[in-house]
């Protein structure tokens, strides 16, 4: 640039004169001494990949190539004799003008913003502001780079989502061996079956597993062995004939059948009860399902993912569940390691959800305070990731601060009892038992989120209170009007 | 031209050119004639493009002249059946009383 003659400078002075725009469209300004002939600057200008302005020292526009026009929607003709700022229309001309902070020993000036662009789309972009001096060192304008930075912004997403595999969230070994194997597991199409603790993503692997195939636009259909009778289950996945029993008043396709060229996802299968195993297993050999009361088959090209939280071996050898289903099943088998074993990932776990409920639940991403982390680095959590996102998710809920202290963790955790492995191996149902004891701490259930827990309080603060909302709104804490607006919420009447 | 109530973002008195980033708008209430209209400054405590549209509807503002506007402020504004005419550089007043201001002019 040093040898550009510009016809647009006083040398002698070191003063920048804009041409008239109409001159300054009819003579485009050359650069000369650069070879044989002058070179078109506009043209030079319009060869580079990101968006290049000249400004003069009133901070007005003299000349800007092609791509900036592209990014911000404006034609050469209309940015004549305006400043920058009513065309970059950018944050960082608004709030902190690098060109205002150039002076004469000043270098190069780097910042990241935003910008509006004519179609009304907001654009981050980085600029780089540089002073253009004369051949006498004095400042006679400003050359500014913009650049695009919306695809650097969505790959920056992405790097800090390193440690995650869809929804999956976690770093350990044990983690990154499972992410190691989803893809490959998606490409072929035998069974998996998925075991682990309850809580510990066996729903969330299978539909990833899913999402990872060439099953993806086929339908995921999943269906819980354990949360309906025998009858009706039997009619939910393999479909019923009208008249089959009472009440089957139409043709009723089963899940299996709806999953035809895609994932049928049984969670629970260790509590299918025996008759339908033999009829899983049927299917899982021909490919063929028969509808209740139809001597007419369908065939279905079905991937099946199972997952139960119980030991299948050892309900095989109790003979409550069928060896051969098992062995079926079992084609590739994914284990989930409780979250007490992923070493690092309940500080990272912790972390994703702050950031994610605070963010849902529309408040300031809340910190930890020391001992309130050494509580939860040290908690078992037999109920794994679960009871983590809910533990998380009650204390953002009863936190008024910006720190989570140990006094807004749930009570059971300040006085965790024994943690038995064998228990959470063996995964049994535990009964309910009230949710505030009669300190008036409340108690979170590993498996409840904060509205059934809300709910509940609810519930029990009225019951002990005869109905009284004046006497359970007092006993909550909650104005009356907070009251009736939850139990609005949660439909209590 | 009937009594209208129009708002304008300002910057150093120019139409500021960014909505969401205006600290000051100016809002005018006249019947046609820019000789008799009634202009009052208002400063905002900060700059919020929610908080201008909130301002906007509890003014009862009918046109909304400004520059660079996000589409999810222009969309709302529309559909709540305000004019926006956007993307405006230099003095627009005048022009909008001529009943000769459209979006993207500039002036």
């Amino acid at each position: 640039m040093k040898k550009a003659k510009s016809a647009n400078t006083d040398e002698n002075s070191g003063a920048f004169r804009r041409p008239p725009s109409d001159q300054s469209l009819a003579i485009p300004p050359h650069i000369h001494n650069l070879f044989d002939i002058p070179v078109d600057f506009c043209e030079l200008l319009d060869q580079i990949a990101m968006g290049v302005v000249v400004l003069n020292l009133e901070r007005k526009i003299v000349v800007m190539n092609q791509t900036l026009k592209a990014l911000t929607g404006f034609s050469q003709k209309e940015f004549c004799g305006f400043t920058c700022t009513h065309i970059l229309r950018s944050n960082i001309c608004i709030q902190d003008c690098p060109v205002l902070r150039i002076d004469e020993k000043s270098g190069p000036k780097c910042i990241e913003g935003n910008l509006i662009n004519t179609e009304r789309q907001l654009i981050p972009i980085r600029i780089t502001t540089a002073p253009l001096r004369n051949i006498n060192h004095q400042i006679i304008g400003f050359l500014e780079t913009i650049e695009d930075i919306r695809l650097l912004r969505e790959l920056d997403e992405t790097a800090s989502h390193a440690y995650k595999f869809s929804k999956i969230v976690g770093r350990s070994p044990q983690m990154q061996k499972i992410f190691q194997s989803i893809p490959s597991l998606a490409q072929s199409d035998s069974s998996v079956l998925i075991t682990g603790e309850t809580g510990t993503g066996k729903d969330m692997v299978a539909e990833t597993i899913h999402q990872a195939s060439n099953r993806a636009k086929g339908p995921f259909a999943k269906i819980n062995c354990g949360a309906l009778p025998d009858t009706l289950l039997e009619s939910e996945l393999f479909g019923h004939q009208k008249g089959a029993f009472t009440g089957a008043v139409e043709n009723k396709p089963g899940r299996i059948q709806l999953a035809n060229n895609g994932t049928l996802y049984l969670t629970e299968i260790g509590d299918l009860p025996l008759p339908l195993q033999v009829k899983l297993l049927t299917f899982l050999d021909d490919k063929e399902v028969f509808p209740l009361g139809s001597i007419k088959g369908f065939s279905a090209d079905v991937r099946i993912i199972a997952a139960t939280h119980r030991n299948l071996e050892q309900m095989v050898r109790s003979g409550r569940f069928r060896k051969d289903l098992l062995f079926r099943l079992n084609v590739i088998r994914l284990h989930l390691p409780p979250l007490r074993e992923r070493h690092g990932d309940v500080q990272l776990l912790l972390d994703h959800f702050l950031n994610t409920l605070s963010a849902q639940l529309g408040k300031k991403t809340l910190t930890l305070s020391p001992k309130a982390l050494k509580i939860l680095l040290t908690y078992k959590y037999p109920g794994n990731v679960r009871e983590l996102k809910n533990i998380v998710e009650y204390a953002i809920n009863i936190c008024s601060d910006q720190q989570i202290r140990s006094k807004h963790l749930p009570s059971y955790l300040l006085n965790p009892e024994p943690f038995d492995m064998s228990e959470a191996a063996q995964q049994t149902n535990v009964p309910q038992a009230p949710l505030s004891d009669e300190t008036g701490f409340i108690r979170v259930e590993p498996d409840r989120n904060w509205s059934d827990t809300e709910k509940r309080m609810i519930m029990e603060a009225l019951i002990r209170a005869g109905g009284r909302k004046n006497k359970a709104a007092a006993s909550l804490g909650w104005a009356r009007s907070t009251l009736w607006r939850k139990m609005n919420q949660y439909g209590i009447r | 031209m009937a009594s209208k109530k129009i708002l304008i973002p300002l910057h150093e008195n120019d139409v500021a050119p960014r909505f969401d980033l205006a600290t000051e708008v100016l809002i005018v209430a006249g019947n046609g004639k820019i000789g008799s209209a009634e202009k009052r400054m208002v400063v905002l405590p900060r700059a919020s493009a929610d908080q201008l549209c909130h301002l906007i509807i509890t003014e009862n503002i009918q046109t909304v002249i400004c520059s660079g506007i996000e589409d999810d402020y222009y969309q709302y504004l529309t559909w709540k059946r305000i004019e926006v005419i956007d993307s405006v550089v230099g003095s627009a007043l005048k022009r909008y009383f001529e009943g000769k201001l459209k979006p993207g002019d500039i002036l």
